[in-house]
């Protein structure tokens, strides 16, 4: 089996270098290369068989859902580092450089893909592993096939983000990496429904847990979104570009099916499979209401599929469709503040955690921003609200209170779980840091948040005013001078938000190293003990 | 009671709750997304509008390629100070040789469905080198790049194929004739101008970088902003017999 | 009647209700009587299985052997 494995590798690593060499454009040349290390890299990896083991000491398949982990910091910092500058580049657009490779538009998606799909794809990953073995009592499918999950994806992110910067890109929103990089990511992701589903199918629980429904959710739409958005028609085999099987409106209404569904199921229900594990385990107690998750679960997915147009509200979409996708956005608003309400109750009886444990905290915090974006959202979606704010900052802001405030949050409280107990570590290295990532964070989505609708209102109010002459009264240039100062103030709320990451990656740095920082301790925090430490 | 204890078999059984949800989920697109595949006055036929000439197709792939979507829409809506401030309201007809659509959701910068003839090629050129140079406030990256690059344009006709894959009416007469029609516009002095129009009616030929001798990038840019939005004739347009 | 409205017809009413029956069914089963022991036991699930069930000793062989070898 070896032998065969490792002979695919070595065809894969020729057939690659060839096809660098007769490729049509840099970026598919440049791409082939990669293509090349990775093989390589694999070769290596597969002629060393001791590292093929790596059940800690709990039994579970655990290397991998370190390296996820690992992973996750590493390309939240990337992520979170790469919005600030270019959040710098609206205000100062000096530092575009004049260089093809440094302008906003290329690294705009760049930033999208490195906080969506790295950041936030690396911690679906790494925690459904983790769920899911915790929650079947069994151990995964396939050590090695879990592994293949996360080096493809780390090899997907790197294609996705180097052909930005050359200028590789099929120019649909979050959907911008071309024909190849696509196909790849559809091998990983049935490798990845493979392992799931296949630990689910050995569980030795009777039940599925909740959360497991959601994480198969998001694998399951998320392989459909992908598959059907990205059909295209590449110019050359041995070329990167593409053009896409669809036009116009049928276009553009695929896109945002798929663009509004990657917001419900990778960054909705993927966390919410997140939410429904860790807050229960951080606040020790069960779910508030387990009737009420499933209620959650079906409407969400019921509801959230069909409220796609509402990005497209007086285009050249055919109004049955934008009035669909408007009333099944504001019936939206029902299961997501049953699911935030279900998240927040799992503490009843013990609000006193949110007080003295910064992790819970965090998670906390995390369900509140879920509710509240997605009561914005709705509220955006009726089509007078969208007249004025659609186009504008407020969409940014609206994205970002839920990106950074559901999202990283909850994200950040998985982390700080599963560091030490994955690296069997008694307690995190210092809590106290963890509760200025807190604060970092929040004011800094505040920050962001509170300046980008005060400036996205200034916009659409600013764009609609006109003079009793019939004629606009400010010019486009007007607009874009007026919201300066609105655009610093969002730089320094995500500079906060990038500072808290990299606070956090130190913390979590020290507890792998199993250093305890001497501070005075929070009281009654769980962190600071937890109740099943990985590997006694 | 038995019904009951039936569904607890769902609620066991993978493969089922794997199904049943991904029912679920397939049911919205089909029933929204697969309708504007029949429907026929999805996109009403509209005088006027033609595939991409091979010179502005390469420029719109430069737009692609630099991410301008990020920043421009290119879809007005019907309300009265769009209008005003942008030109009539953008019809689906318009994009429907769009492969992709590059409507856009975000104004960082002005809507550019109607830029086309709005401003001078010398404008563009300036405005692509140094924006702030026309427009101080700009906040727009400079793409002096542009007209430095020469355009790679020898593979042309098989951007034109994997067009007419996917839908895009080009004639074996255009694929065959792509490179020489791409030239022309870009240098008509040289060249059949009255086969590229009678090709691509109302194609704008001129040297667009102002540098003639060579084809750059920023021709086939300012091509495709040129063409933009100019397709359809509005005073022959009827909005009431399109009324959806 | 074309397809497209035959289709959109159908969409608008039939299906649409057959979906919300669906979601109803959903809902009034989650909420049947007696299924609280049921949920209770399963939203205990995260809080028993911080090692694998017992006797679960599935792993491939392959990698049981190179685990001995290693």
């Amino acid at each position: 089996m070896r032998a065969f494995e490792l002979s695919i590798l070595g065809i894969c690593f020729f057939a690659a270098l060839i096809a660098a060499g007769r490729a049509h454009d840099d970026v598919f040349a440049i791409h082939c290369l990669i293509a090349a290390a990775a093989a390589a890299f694999f070769f290596y990896r597969r002629m060393d068989a001791s590292e093929r083991i790596d059940y800690s000491a709990t039994g579970y398949a655990d290397g991998v859902v370190r390296a996820g982990v690992i992973a996750t910091v590493f390309w939240g910092v990337i992520g979170f580092a790469a919005g600030v500058y270019i959040a710098l580049q609206l205000a100062f657009p000096v530092l575009n450089l004049d260089l093809p490779w440094t302008t906003f538009g290329r690294l705009r998606p760049l930033h999208t893909s490195a906080v969506i799909f790295a950041f936030g794809g690396n911690a679906l990953i790494c925690t459904s592993f983790y769920v899911v073995q915790r929650t079947t009592g069994a151990r995964l499918i396939s050590n090695d096939a879990a592994w293949f999950v996360f080096w493809g994806y780390q090899l997907f992110i790197v294609l996705a983000a180097t052909g930005y910067v050359l200028g590789g890109t099929q120019g649909r929103e979050y959907a911008e990496p071309e024909w190849y990089v696509d196909l790849w990511l559809t091998v990983v992701w049935v490798v990845y429904l493979v392992v799931f589903g296949g630990t689910i199918l050995r569980r030795k629980e009777p039940h599925i847990y909740v959360a497991n429904w959601f994480y198969l959710s998001f694998i399951l739409t998320i392989a459909m979104l992908h598959i059907v958005n990205n059909l295209t028609m590449p110019v050359s085999f041995l070329g990167s570009k593409s053009y896409s099987a669809f036009a116009g409106v049928q276009d553009a209404l695929t896109q945002w099916w798929y663009g509004h569904n990657a917001v419900g199921f990778f960054l909705t229900a993927g966390f919410l499979g997140m939410m429904y594990y860790f807050v229960p385990k951080q606040a020790e107690r069960p779910v508030y209401s387990y009737k009420l998750s499933i209620i959650h679960f079906w409407s969400l997915i019921f509801l959230y599929i069909w409220a796609g147009p509402h990005h497209l509200h007086y285009t050249a979409l055919p109004d049955w469709a934008q009035t669909l996708g408007m009333v099944f956005s504001v019936m939206l608003w029902m299961p997501s503040w049953g699911g935030m309400i279900n998240g927040l109750m799992t503490l009843s009886g013990a609000w006193d955690k949110i007080r003295t444990d910064p992790v819970i905290k965090t998670m906390v915090v995390a369900v509140g921003f879920y509710g509240m974006s997605t009561f914005e959202g709705p509220l955006m979606s009726i089509k007078d609200v969208n007249s004025l704010s659609h186009y504008t900052n407020w969409t940014i802001g609206h994205v970002h209170s839920g990106a950074l405030g559901w999202v990283g949050m909850i994200s950040f409280g998985a982390m700080y779980y599963l560091t030490p107990r994955l690296w069997g570590r008694e307690r995190l290295y210092s809590l106290r840091l963890v509760n200025v990532h807190f604060w970092l964070a929040t004011i800094g989505i505040v920050l962001y948040a509170a300046s980008m609708w005060v400036s996205g209102i200034t916009q659409g109010l600013m764009w609609r005013e006109m003079s009793p002459f019939g004629v606009p009264v400010w010019s486009f240039a007007d607009s874009v001078a007026a919201i300066f100062t609105y655009d610093l103030i969002r730089a320094a709320g995500g500079g906060m938000y990038l500072i808290g990451g990299i606070i956090m990656a130190y913390n979590l740095y020290r507890t792998v190293r199993g250093d305890v920082r001497a501070e005075a301790p929070m009281h009654g925090a769980t962190s600071d003990a937890p109740s099943s430490v990985a590997a006694e | 009671m038995s019904w009951l204890k039936k569904h607890e078999k769902i609620e066991r059984n993978f493969t089922l709750m794997a199904v049943l949800a991904l029912l679920v989920v397939t049911v919205g697109g089909i029933v929204e997304i697969a309708p504007l595949f029949y429907l026929k006055n999805t996109i009403e036929k509209v005088k006027g509008v033609r595939p991409y000439s091979p010179l502005e197709l390469l420029g719109r792939n430069i737009y692609i390629r630099e991410g301008c979507y990020s920043c421009h829409s290119q879809m007005i809506r019907p309300m009265r100070d769009e209008v005003e401030r942008y030109g009539h309201y953008s019809l689906a007809a318009e994009s429907m040789y769009d492969h992709p659509f590059q409507w856009g959701s975000k104004r960082t910068g002005p809507d550019l469905a109607r830029v086309g003839g709005l401003y001078a090629d010398e404008w563009h050129r300036d405005h692509m080198r140094d924006p702030r140079s026309v427009v101080p406030e700009s906040i727009m990256p400079a793409y002096p790049f542009l007209e430095k690059r020469e355009l790679k344009y020898k593979d042309i006709a098989e951007h034109l194929k994997a067009q007419v894959r996917v839908g895009v009416p080009y004639t074996e007469e255009m694929i065959k004739l792509a490179v020489a029609d791409l030239e022309t516009q870009a240098n008509p002095a040289e060249g059949d101008l009255a086969g590229l129009l009678k090709r691509y009616p109302k194609a704008q030929a001129r040297v667009f970088d102002g540098k003639p001798g060579r084809i750059t990038e920023l021709d086939a840019m300012i091509a495709y902003l040129q063409v933009l939005g100019t397709m359809v004739d509005f005073k022959d347009y009827d909005a009431k017999k399109h009324l959806r | 009647m074309s397809t497209y409205e035959t289709l959109r017809h159908f969409a608008d009413t039939w299906f649409l209700l057959a979906m919300t029956i669906f979601f109803v069914g959903v809902v009034l089963y989650t909420l049947r009587p007696g299924s609280r022991s049921t949920h209770d036991d399963i939203a205990d699930i995260p809080f028993r299985n911080d090692a694998p069930a017992k006797g679960f000793d599935d792993r491939p062989s392959e990698q049981l052997k190179e685990r001995e070898n290693g």
